[in-house]
């Protein structure tokens, strides 16, 4: 293509629009100020969004991300503005969510000087990004650009920094586009070992009690189709993780529920009961393995990770398989037997029943009494034909929403697995919201997270973003209540809250909303919600002191659930 | 479990802020880097990490796994000394006074394979190559005759004992059909 003399902004532009870019989170600032002069031109060919602080950029470029399988992009100025995307970045590592933030930076010049609004972002944020560069030259940007793209969203994805030096966004220079297609020191989809794949089919059929264990990898690498003929020609029992929830529907005959510390007893059980444990795309985090040295010892374990380093970090595996898990289930599934495993899958609804009768059947329909968080969560999932969107906060909230949601879709639960962020929920629905507009999104949220980024009622006041926001309020900090009222003897410190008028609050920004109280209220609410077209706050005051069951307790093994 | 002395022995592209992505791995452990030699490598635009340190096999595996994860690190390997051939090189000042007025000093220098590379009236820079022990078991004796002015030793540098080309057999099989870094920066 030819050359052409512009801008080092108006170059970052064109090249984020080279990558497909359309939508973009962003906060202007001074040493930005260039790039967000350029963009005023192309007020056409970006959507972009003003959000209200700068985390709220990344967590709302996460939820585009998740909910899209597209990459998300956030654009702040330096100094502060980058500062407060660290938490957003960290969230995208610990959940491998591709998202580029881009930074101003001061000019090249005065670069260590403690130039106003100058920190070091490359050097904070190389820990918690996949990629982290700083553009010190305009005839970087193209390139710099296309990597940051290709690094973001290849492999197992994540976040990707780009520190935008001021002097090289108003240089003049000649621009000519690029792509990336490779990066010789990285491998983002290794060859997976033929010989393991073997191996791995040898132990499958030999099994009588293989389990999987279906992780976020699952949906990251698309592979909802494959997992579905693998585990129905060997008639596997599958369970997925938080992160993993709607990468098997709820109601396919062969998923048995959710794993981790408040997931389902079956599959908590039968984990120390399985003879093959096979691991998809997950990463054995502590909240789903329990106490470590009890955790499956009596199985033989398949670990399929694109992610080498994955493999016997937390759990010592027999046989590991690195690579896509796209192109890794069709290879085993051609290889393994049709079996049937009727009896051993019986097992996993025989240890259902004992939590269904314990916890669900209290849980969705108490009868009497203050409103409880999963009956609502049910109800909204339902509302919505099980097919909406869900994004939590982090809380009981998010346990709650999670457990009693129905997913029939995939991409259809986004939620803070790894860093467990507070103040997720809220700019994560915007982003979902904008990049699926043909989606309902339903944010779950709890008093103490929604106050966390509740600023960004602002965006959705000013972008009109159709966000279903569920407020769950017990008037505390509820899931550390819950652990004060379980393990530190009913001390409730720093944990109940006094919560402002959230109604008026929402009016503030226009947003209709409505409080619920009573039980023969919520039905009545939850139609008006969906059938309001634009956004709509949903506040629902549920029961103070609820607590989330089952649960593994800390250091407890997968199999020790407490029900109470 | 046993703490051994591992080398840990990465190639990666050569750009800025490349050791501190490679050492923040050791950081955010608490593992404490015994010595870290920075080079350039048999490949241009390629650099090599040597880095000793003690622990458990355990963690200097997973902390190799995850440096060499990083985006820009090419390869990361880590062995035991009985894997590697390794050396350090050490410098030592000496008080040339001292040095000439006892001639056990210049018995040492000469027993102990190391080499006179400066002489003047005031001080006698001494190098050795060795392993840590014999380095430091030098500078002890010079220390018991009261003539050290300074000392300096480098971190190790290692090769495999394997006939295997880690770096060669990395950039140069089948997906070899990349540009370095500085090529696509141009
Ligand atoms: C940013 C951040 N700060 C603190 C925590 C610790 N934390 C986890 S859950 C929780 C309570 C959440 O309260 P709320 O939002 O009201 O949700 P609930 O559990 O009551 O549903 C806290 C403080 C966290 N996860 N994130
Ligand atoms: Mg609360």
């Amino acid at each position: 293509m030819a050359k052409v003399r512009i801008s080092g902004s108006e170059a970052l532009l064109r090249s984020l629009i080279n990558e497909g870019v359309d939508t973009i989170f962003g906060y202007p600032g001074g040493s930005i100020m260039p790039v967000f002069d350029a963009l005023y031109d192309h007020r056409d060919d970006f959507r972009g969004v003003l959000v209200r602080h700068e985390q709220g950029a990344v967590h709302a470029a996460q939820g585009y991300a998740r909910s899209s399988g597209r990459v998300g992009v956030s654009i702040v100025t330096s100094g502060p503005g980058a500062t407060n995307t660290l938490t957003g970045i960290s969230d995208a590592m610990l959940d491998s969510t591709p998202v580029v933030v881009i930074a101003g930076q001061v000019s090249t010049g005065v670069l260590g000087t403690d130039a106003f609004q100058e920190i070091d972002f490359v050097g904070i944020t190389q820990p918690i990004t996949k990629w982290s560069y700083q553009i010190r030259r305009p005839e970087d940007i193209a390139w710099a650009v296309a990597r940051a793209f290709y690094i973001a969203s290849t492999g197992r994805p994540g976040p990707v920094v780009l520190d935008f030096n001021k002097d090289a966004q108003v240089a003049l220079f000649d621009y000519e586009p690029e792509s990336v297609d490779n990066v010789r020191s990285y491998i983002p989809y290794p060859t997976p070992s033929l010989e393991a794949v073997e191996e791995a089919a040898r132990l499958v059929n030999e099994s009588e009690r293989p389990f999987l264990l279906v992780g976020q990898g699952v949906e990251l690498g698309e592979a909802h189709e494959e997992l579905k003929a693998f585990i129905e020609k060997a008639d596997i029992p599958a369970a997925r993780t938080l992160m993993g929830l709607s990468a098997l529907p709820t109601d396919h005959p062969l998923c048995v529920g959710m794993l981790g510390m408040h997931g389902n007893y079956g599959p908590n059980v039968n984990t120390n009961e399985c003879d093959l444990l096979i691991a998809v795309g997950m990463r054995f985090s502590d909240r789903v393995t329990g106490k470590l040295s009890t955790y499956a010892k009596q199985a033989r374990i398949i670990h399929i990770d694109i992610d080498h380093a994955e493999i016997n970090k937390n759990v010592t595996v027999d046989v590991p398989i690195v690579g896509d898990c796209k192109e890794v289930l069709p290879m085993l599934t051609a290889l393994v037997n049709k079996a049937s495993h009727k009896e051993w899958i019986d097992s996993f609804a025989r240890y259902n029943a004992i939590e269904h009768e314990k916890v669900t059947v209290k849980a969705l329909n108490p009868g009497e009494g203050p409103l409880l968080m999963g009956e609502v969560a049910r109800k909204v999932s339902e509302a919505t034909g099980n097919s909406a969107i869900l994004v939590t906060d982090v809380g009981q909230n998010q346990m709650m929403s999670a457990r009693y949601f129905k997913y029939t879709k995939p991409h259809s639960i986004l939620t803070s697995g790894g860093l467990g962020t507070m103040g997720y929920g809220l700019p994560a629905a915007i982003g979902a919201k904008i990049a699926m507009s043909d989606r309902t999104v339903c944010l779950f949220t709890g008093d103490g997270g929604m106050q966390m980024n509740i600023q960004e009622l602002g965006t959705i006041m000013e972008q009109g973003t159709a966000v279903k926001i569920i407020l769950l309020n017990n008037n505390y900090l509820g899931n550390v209540r819950q652990w004060q009222e379980l393990f530190f003897n009913h001390r409730y410190s720093w944990t109940p809250m006094l919560n402002p008028d959230y109604g008026l609050i929402a009016q503030g920004y226009g947003i209709p909303s409505r409080l619920v109280i009573e039980r023969s209220e919520l039905d009545d609410a939850i139609r008006e919600m969906l059938e309001t077209s634009g956004p709509f706050l949903l506040h629902v005051a549920v029961k103070e002191e609820a607590n989330v069951m089952p649960m593994t307790p800390p250091g407890a093994s997968v199999n020790e659930m407490i029900f109470e | 479990m046993d703490k051994k002395l591992y080398t840990i022995i990465i190639y990666t592209e050569n750009i800025a802020g490349m050791l501190n992505q490679v050492t923040a791995e050791f950081t955010r452990r608490m593992m404490n880097i015994d010595t870290i030699t920075a080079s350039s490598s048999s490949v241009e635009g390629v650099h090599r990490y040597t880095i000793s340190l003690w622990g458990e096999e355990d963690s200097v595996q997973k902390v190799t796994k995850r440096i060499e994860k990083k985006v820009d690190v090419l390869k990361a390997d880590y062995y035991t000394d009985n894997e590697i051939f390794f050396q350090e090189v050490a410098l030592y000042k000496l008080s040339t006074p001292v040095v000439l007025g006892n001639d056990e000093v210049s018995r040492i220098i000469r027993h102990n394979t190391a080499r006179v590379i400066e002489v003047n009236s005031t001080y006698t820079v001494v190098e050795m190559t060795g392993s840590t022990e014999d380095i430091l078991n030098l500078y002890d004796k010079f220390v018991s005759h009261n003539c050290m002015l300074q000392f300096v030793k480098s971190g190790r540098v290692a090769v495999p004992r394997s006939a295997q080309d880690v770096l060669g057999d990395y950039l140069f099989n089948e997906d070899y059909k990349r540009k370095s870094i500085k090529e696509k920066n141009k």
